[in-house]
């Protein structure tokens, strides 16, 4: 038990530590100072400006900013989709993989370039080594580059004075990629490896089963049958089956996936080399392993509230924010961490079946989960992970318990703002500390300021377009899929479970995550579709609404601080935050919870 | 106009640029430097014996035999993969069933039923909840050491060896967390069976 509660501990641990010196160094490279590395990369950083003929010291707007930032996603959306449409006649496919049709193409393509990896495919089975490396890992790498550069631009808005200079979009994203993404994943990847990850270019190997499996001419498979491999007949209770197919050997997946899966981590994209993601046994196949994916998908979001202190130039500011999603993080991680340890009376069965925590093992609601992670380190990673909008998953949220997998579900539907994706995490919540000082301002009766910029109407719009598109993508989608009946055949699970079935999915896409309650069969047009549009919606209505702040807030002078001035880094506003990230995200969604996890809990326990 | 053509030159230059970096050299250079380390990791951990492919260490199969180590419940997918010649391949799926309904106690009111049939020894001793339930991934190579121990009995008899001989097997195919902390003690199944049929 107390070894338990130690490792829940040290994730935490671990994770703040790294997060403080790379946050200062992201600071660093984002403003072009000189860091350990600077001679090994700025000459890489100027080769990309030669190569792309680009100004390294031009100036953006915030609307010319924006058009670069939309028009490059444009860019990687066209591209991608193109590239799963035509894989069937493109090099690169060993296992002879057939184009990916055109609706599973349109949301697959939107789901890596909003840096939701949502996945209504499985890797192994639909796509292509040429797919998955040149579409989805280089994705992989932008859009997370975009989301860190959209960052930047809204800090250089807060420090500028009566100036319109946010920087260039260009240069932030060659900085993100050739000195921090690039050199982190390559040292992420190579000791993926060496914990047993595959990467390779070769096609699936085949192994011997142990003992075969004896399959009916339907397809199914025969229990307690005689199999004599000699005669090839199979035999079932004396009875010998015709026509019965005896499979003999297991596939094993091969491909360059460990590069994948660290950039997948490290860019809160979440989507898997392999369709069970990292529960997969060749792609997280030990602790060490785990410890690396895990703490990196949480490393880069935490690493940038830091960041954020560092840059404005009030430390403060940067670990008020930090508390703020900490405190948030904590506090789920506790809530999953006891319900999932407790499982359910369906499982325990009135004391028949041991899911006691021991020495010999980790008990508790082991469905879904891989012996390896136990409760803890998959209670942990599932926290994290729709705590960032990473969406990676290393058990199975669909078979956590109606608590446990309500609290991830709830992480996602706040916004995706404790600590969420790289960059969008931090000017999501920033646009919550807006709202905050806003109604902190109203209730005190002064003029709302952030870091010296007055809050005035316009930012005020934009920053409630940033907090409720989200919560607004959701319901709206859902409520959409939930009246239609033909969604219904999609539900892997009947009744309150089969709802939160659908909620899951349209709270995953919506917050840009990309996990699922994965029992949901997802490949279908009208899933494809609109859970497509509300990934689009709740990435770029975000971003653009970030810009116009960043624009505005950069023309305005900088007010002086006075005895009067609404302290932003204190206690009270760390609080104050909370409890406005918790309100909106209670009031948008106490109605379908209720329907979904909290009525499922209910009735378990009677 | 003129600087809207420009901005789209520019996007597609630095797309493609991109494309080369993180899509062909980050690869090629990752998939280099592994296959020079780490040759056995790279491609698959797979147990070969004289020539013969016994597995992969790292997925799990599945085993109903009494004189085999059982490993975590499966759910077998034998219609997605199949080998040139047109012969289904073996995969797994995670099961993606919530725990909190009455199916699924049923199911594990059948699953108990089996496990109690085939380990008479261990008489109504509550069972390993490992034992019960589908992985994560549905290939989980693992089980828990409280696991192993519930079905040492079973494999003694069926394997006409000692029950300590057994323990001494099992012992060898166990890892330990992670540094002591980290993770979960495991048994590896395909290990510990290869042994049984004295394959290692």
């Amino acid at each position: 038990m107390m070894g338990t509660v130690i490792q829940y501990i040290l994730y935490l641990v671990i994770l703040v530590l790294l997060a403080i010196p790379l946050g200062a160094y992201i600071g660093k490279v984002m403003n072009g100072e000189k860091t350990i590395l600077s001679k090994v990369f700025v000459p890489c950083e100027n080769l990309v400006y030669k190569v792309t003929r680009i100004d390294k010291n031009e100036q953006m707007n915030w609307k010319k900013y924006t058009v670069c930032t939309l028009l490059f996603s444009a860019a990687g959306l066209v591209g991608l989709f193109l590239l799963q449409i035509l894989q069937g006649f493109l090099p690169g496919n060993p296992q002879h993989l057939p184009g990916v049709p055109w609706d599973l193409s349109f949301n697959t393509a939107i789901s890596f370039v909003t840096n939701t990896n949502w996945q209504a495919y499985s890797g192994e089975s639909t796509l292509s080594y040429l797919t998955q490396s040149l579409g989805l890992t280089v994705q992989n790498f932008v859009s997370a580059a975009t989301g860190i550069a959209v960052l930047f631009a809204l800090i250089r808005g807060l420090i500028q004075v009566k100036k319109e200079e946010l920087g260039s979009f260009w240069v932030d994203m060659t900085r993100v990629i050739v000195h921090i993404l690039l050199p982190l994943n390559l040292v992420i990847a190579v000791c993926l490896v060496g914990g047993g990850v595959v990467q390779n270019l070769k096609p699936a190997e085949t192994v011997d089963l142990l003992e075969p499996i004896a399959v009916s001419a339907k397809g199914e498979i025969l229990e307690n049958a005689d199999i004599d491999l000699e005669t090839q007949t199979v035999t079932v209770s004396g009875e010998t089956i015709s026509n019965a197919q005896i499979v003999t050997q297991q596939i094993v997946p091969l491909g360059p996936a460990a590069s994948q899966i660290a950039i997948k981590q490290t860019g809160t994209n979440g989507g898997g080399y392999f369709g069970v993601n990292a529960a997969h046994p060749l792609e997280n196949p030990n602790p060490f392993t785990n410890m690396m994916e895990m703490i990196s998908l949480l490393l880069i979001p935490a690493a940038l509230c830091f960041t954020f202190g560092r840059n404005i130039k009030n430390k403060k500011q940067g670990i008020a924010i930090f508390m703020a999603m900490f405190l948030c993080l904590a506090l789920a991680l506790s809530v999953v961490a006891v319900n999932e340890q407790l499982a359910t009376p369906q499982l325990s069965q009135n004391g028949a079946v041991d899911t006691a925590v021991s020495q010999m093992q980790a008990g508790g609601n082991m469905e879904g989960k891989e012996t390896r992670f136990g409760i803890a380190t998959s209670s942990t990673w599932a926290v994290f992970t729709t705590a960032a909008s990473n969406g990676s998953v290393n058990s199975m949220h669909d078979s956590y318990t109606p608590l446990g997998g309500m609290i991830t579900m709830l992480l996602m539907q706040l916004g995706e703002v404790i600590f969420g994706g790289v960059g969008c995490g931090l000017y999501g919540m920033l646009a919550f500390a807006i709202l905050t000082v806003f109604i902190a301002g109203l209730m005190v009766g002064r003029t709302p300021e952030f870091l010296g910029k007055k809050i005035e109407p316009y930012e005020m719009k934009w920053a409630v377009a940033v907090c409720l598109a989200t919560p607004v993508a959701i319901l709206i989608g859902s409520g959409i899929a939930a009246a239609l009946p033909s969604v219904a055949d999609s539900l892997n699970n009947g009744g309150a479970h089969g709802f939160s079935e659908i909620l899951y999915a349209y709270s995953s896409a919506g917050g840009n995550n990309g996990s699922a309650f994965a029992g949901f069969n997802a490949n279908t047009v009208f899933l494809n579709v609109s859970l497509g549009l509300v990934m689009l919606f709740a990435r770029f209505i975000p971003i653009v609404g970030t810009m116009a702040i960043a624009g505005s807030l950069a023309s305005k002078k900088k007010a002086a601080t006075t005895a009067g001035t609404l302290s932003t880094t204190n206690a009270m506003f760390v609080f104050l935050l909370i409890f406005i990230v918790l309100l909106v995200g209670a009031l948008s969604f106490f109605p379908a919870l209720s329907l979904g996890p909290i009525a499922e809990y209910f009735s378990s326990i009677v | 106009m003129k600087a809207m053509k420009s901005t789209l030159l520019r996007t597609v230059l630095f797309s493609l640029t991109f494309t080369i970096i993180c899509g062909v050299i980050y690869t090629a250079l990752v998939t280099g430097i592994a296959q020079l380390l780490f040759p056995k990791q790279a491609n698959g951990s797979i147990i070969e014996v004289g020539g013969k492919k016994y597995g992969c260490e790292l997925l799990g199969q599945q085993y109903t035999d009494d004189a085999h180590l059982w490993g975590r419940i499966m759910k077998v997918d034998v219609g997605t993969f199949t080998a040139e010649d047109g012969t289904p391949l073996m995969y797994a799926a995670p099961s993606n069933l919530s725990p909190a309904s009455e199916e699924y106690q049923a199911l594990v009111r059948e699953r108990i039923e089996k496990l109690r049939a085939a380990n008479p020894d261990m008489d109504e001793t509550a069972i390993p909840v490992d034992l019960v339930t589908c992985s994560g991934s549905g290939l989980d190579p693992h089980i828990s050491p409280a696991a192993a121990e519930y079905q040492v009995p079973r494999l003694a008899k069926a394997n006409q060896i000692t029950e300590d001989e057994i323990r001494a097997m099992i012992r060898e195919c166990t890892d330990g967390k992670w540094l002591g902390l980290f993770g979960e003690e495991t048994v590896n199944v395909l290990e510990v069976n290869l042994r049984l049929d004295g394959i290692l």
